[in-house]
């Protein structure tokens, strides 16, 4: 089962590489990953977007809490959470296609942020499948080139992590 | 001797108030400040100013170790007798890489230790300089933590951090790496930090009452009750704690290959070692108990066997540990309790003698007879009477018989001769037997017992190895003369890798493959080449005289070398990939 947990550490060298280290040596997923330091700079906020069955979430928490500069773990998936994600998309976009193409961005909510004769760079944020059912519609061998950030999440309402 | 003389009394007469220090000064002054007493190390380029700072001071003793492996080794033994942190100072690139493998061993065990390892300086980090490698990189998944202090001006807090994280909570080992020019940088120095505060660091010490509580109604209403327990015991100074508990409630107890000597093997109440090789009690009342209470154990695959099999009996458990982490790891518990085994089981005897509440004594009554039967297998019988050859449990038996009571120490290497000293050393208390259990480290032994020599001299320290293990560390030998830590290794020589040629035996129908040792050391001579006393036993009449001529050698280091019977298994064995109640109890169930 799909999961996201968030997680405050200290920003500080290196504490990047333990998580990571943490899930190559005990084999757990990684889905994708995204880190910023936050209004204080001396922490960074990452979200990771993992899949696992109940005992190895379980145990992935419990690991990522053990490390010295994890200051706060929370799985988002526990309760209600809003998830978002940008993804830059490029798309060749030459005679009739451009217009297709500007709908199609308009259909998603997507802003053209880059256009040449022949291509579009369209920007999409939103939740993963969002994103995934923009890929699917366009015609694929259109795609020239994709980047995204992976998910980034935060709770609903007054679910609140801080420290 | 003048200068010398001079920088000491101006460093005692500023003690408290701001000065003006080297990092190198910095650093003596913290190790000073965590009453360390000894340091293990070997000294390179990158910790000369280090090297030149202990120079310039006496309260610190300095061990010259013959490989930085050793050092890391006998630091983590000290530690694991006394309970201090363990300090150990190795150089930059392949004195860091050197220390590596000790510290692994003393991260699978939990031991505190803090290693310092020099750097190139920063100015050089990432250029491939001479002697550098990534010492950060290399020992992340092998410590609880570790820093790279970049500027001078972070060099006392990093240290204070790093003692406090390695004694704490689940204790580890850290590694603190130091560039070349940190140490030789000036920063202002305005005493050691009394207390440290860190605010993703807080390790929970008192269990949770509620849990507790839970806990102690269960085993109450227990009918096959069990206590088993690990190195958080021994590791948490819990002994006393756990004895008083197991006596009030009755319980039969376990303890792991890291926890034996919690409870006193000479007790009834104490069903032997636990595991692969544990007893056919021991194993038979983990499988077949209804109410387990788990203390700082961590249900190890050497410990449970095949956890499909071990689940197929229906228990409930209880898991008291530090680590929230080790909690449901590889067995599933049913009440967790995380906190210091101590405060738990301190809050458990209160709650007992709160509450009044009274095992079931008709039930353990049958339980006990159960264990019993299970007893008068004597699943640890071997030919005792064999006057042709030496079996190497008669040795580890007649050693105990001789120091029973005594102030002892038994270290140990891996293998063979590891799983009998833990079986037939009947361990009576606590942080007296020594050994590599997570990691499995061979080489460990004399650097175990020469850093536990060093600390408690007027105890006697026996090594117990293998002609195999012992060779992997043996330039030890060397250090044990400087420092003048008298030890006894105690070679149980089967010319075997035993415990490979006895899996080779089993479980690859005897192709022994590459687990002969030809052209083994005169290991008589080696000794004396050394500077030591060699001896060799060759029949089993000649094992007690020899223990008992080694011994009044009080003043030297002796290696006995006992030629023991080659084809002697270790028995009871539960075959990889097996239940722990599926053993082989002795060569007829081959």
């Amino acid at each position: 089962m799909k999961h996201i947990i968030s997680l405050m550490l200290e920003n500080e060298p290196g504490a990047l590489s333990r998580v990571v280290g943490l899930f190559s040596a005990r084999g757990y997923n990684i889905e994708s990953l995204t880190v910023a330091p936050t209004e204080d700079a001396s922490l960074s906020r990452m979200t990771i977007q993992t899949h696992g069955s109940d005992d190895v979430i379980e145990q992935i928490t419990k690991h990522l809490n053990r490390l010295i500069e994890v200051v706060k773990v929370v799985d988002l998936t526990e309760g209600p959470y809003t998830e978002r994600e940008l993804m830059m998309v490029k798309v060749r976009a030459v005679g009739k296609e451009r217009e297709e193409m500007k709908r199609m961005a308009d259909i998603f909510r997507g802003r053209i942020i880059d256009v040449t004769e022949k291509s579009y760079t369209i920007e999409l944020t939103g939740d993963l499948s969002k994103n995934d059912a923009f890929l699917e519609a366009i015609d694929r061998s259109a795609i020239l080139e994709t980047v995204r950030t992976g998910a980034c999440g935060i709770g609903r309402g007054e679910r609140i992590l801080r420290v | 001797m003048n200068t010398s003389t001079a920088d000491k009394n101006s460093a005692t007469a500023l003690n408290g108030q701001s000065q003006e220090l080297m990092g190198s000064e910095i650093l003596v002054k913290a190790l000073q400040a965590e009453s360390v007493k000894y340091v293990w190390g070997y000294p390179g380029g990158a910790v000369l100013y280090i090297y030149d700072a202990l120079y310039k001071q006496d309260t610190i003793q300095h061990v010259l170790v013959r490989h930085e492996q050793a050092a890391v080794h006998a630091a983590d033994g000290y530690a694991r007798a006394t309970g201090d942190v363990g300090v150990a100072l190795v150089t930059s690139g392949p004195g860091a890489t050197n220390a590596v493998t000790g510290i692994a061993t003393a991260y699978m065990d939990s031991i505190p230790m803090v290693i310092i390892t020099g750097q190139v300086p920063t100015h050089a980090i990432g250029l491939d300089a001479f002697q550098e490698c990534d010492t950060i990189g290399i020992t992340r998944p092998i410590v609880k933590h570790n820093f790279l202090v970049k500027d001078v001006r972070d060099l006392e807090i990093t240290l204070k951090k790093a003692f406090h994280i390695a004694r704490s909570g689940r204790p580890g080992p850290v590694v603190v790496d130091i560039p070349k020019d940190v140490s030789f940088n000036k920063t202002t120095y305005e005493g050691y930090t009394a207390d440290v505060q860190m605010r993703s660091y807080n390790p929970v010490r008192k269990g949770h009452g509620g849990q507790i509580r839970k806990a102690l109604q269960l085993l109450m209403s227990a009918k096959r009750p069990y206590i088993y327990t690990g190195g958080g015991v021994l590791l948490g100074n819990a002994s006393q704690e756990l004895r008083t508990l197991v006596d009030m409630l009755g319980y039969p107890c376990t303890n792991t290959l890291m926890g034996l000597g919690a409870y006193p093997s000479s007790d009834p109440k104490f069903l032997g070692m636990l595991g692969m090789h544990g007893t056919l009690e021991a194993n038979n009342a983990m499988q077949n108990c209804d109410v387990l209470l788990a203390v700082g154990a961590r249900f190890d695959d050497r410990v449970i066997g095949n956890p499909k099999h071990f689940a197929q009996n229906e228990r409930k458990i209880i898991h008291i540990d530090i680590d929230p982490s080790s909690i449901s790891k590889r067995v599933k518990v049913d009440i967790p309790i995380v906190g210091d085994v101590k405060d738990v089981l301190v809050e458990m005897i209160e709650m007992i003698k709160e509450s009044g509440l009274k095992p079931d004594s008709n039930a353990l009554g049958s339980w006990w007879e159960t264990i019993d039967a299970w007893r008068k297998r004597d699943c640890m019988k071997y030919d005792r009477e064999n006057t042709t050859v030496i079996k190497p449990q008669y040795v580890i038996e007649t050693l105990h018989k001789m120091t029973k009571g005594t102030d002892t120490y038994i270290t140990s290497d891996v293998g063979q001769h590891q799983m009998w000293a833990a079986q037939y050393y009947g361990f009576d208390e606590p942080r007296r037997w020594i050994n590599s259990g997570g990691l499995g480290t061979m080489g460990v032994g004399i650097p175990y017992a020469m850093g536990i020599k060093l600390a408690k001299p007027d105890s006697e320290v026996f090594c117990v190895t293998g002609e195999g293990s012992v060779q992997m560390c043996i330039q030890e030998l060397s250090t044990c003369l400087q420092y003048n830590t008298p030890i006894k290794i105690m070679a149980l020589n089967n010319r075997y890798l035993g415990m490979v040629r006895q899996w080779q035996e089993i479980e690859y129908s005897g192709r022994y493959s590459h687990s002969y040792m030809d052209a083994l050391p005169n290991f008589v001579k080696l000794a004396e080449a050394y500077g030591h006393v060699g001896m060799l036993i060759e029949r089993p009449e000649d094992v007690e005289p020899a223990l008992r001529e080694a011994r009044k050698l009080k003043d030297r280091t002796v290696f006995m070398d006992f030629r023991t019977d080659p084809t002697e298994n270790v028995f009871p064995m539960v075959k990889a990939g097996k239940g722990i109640t599926e053993m082989l109890l002795n060569s007829e169930d081959l």
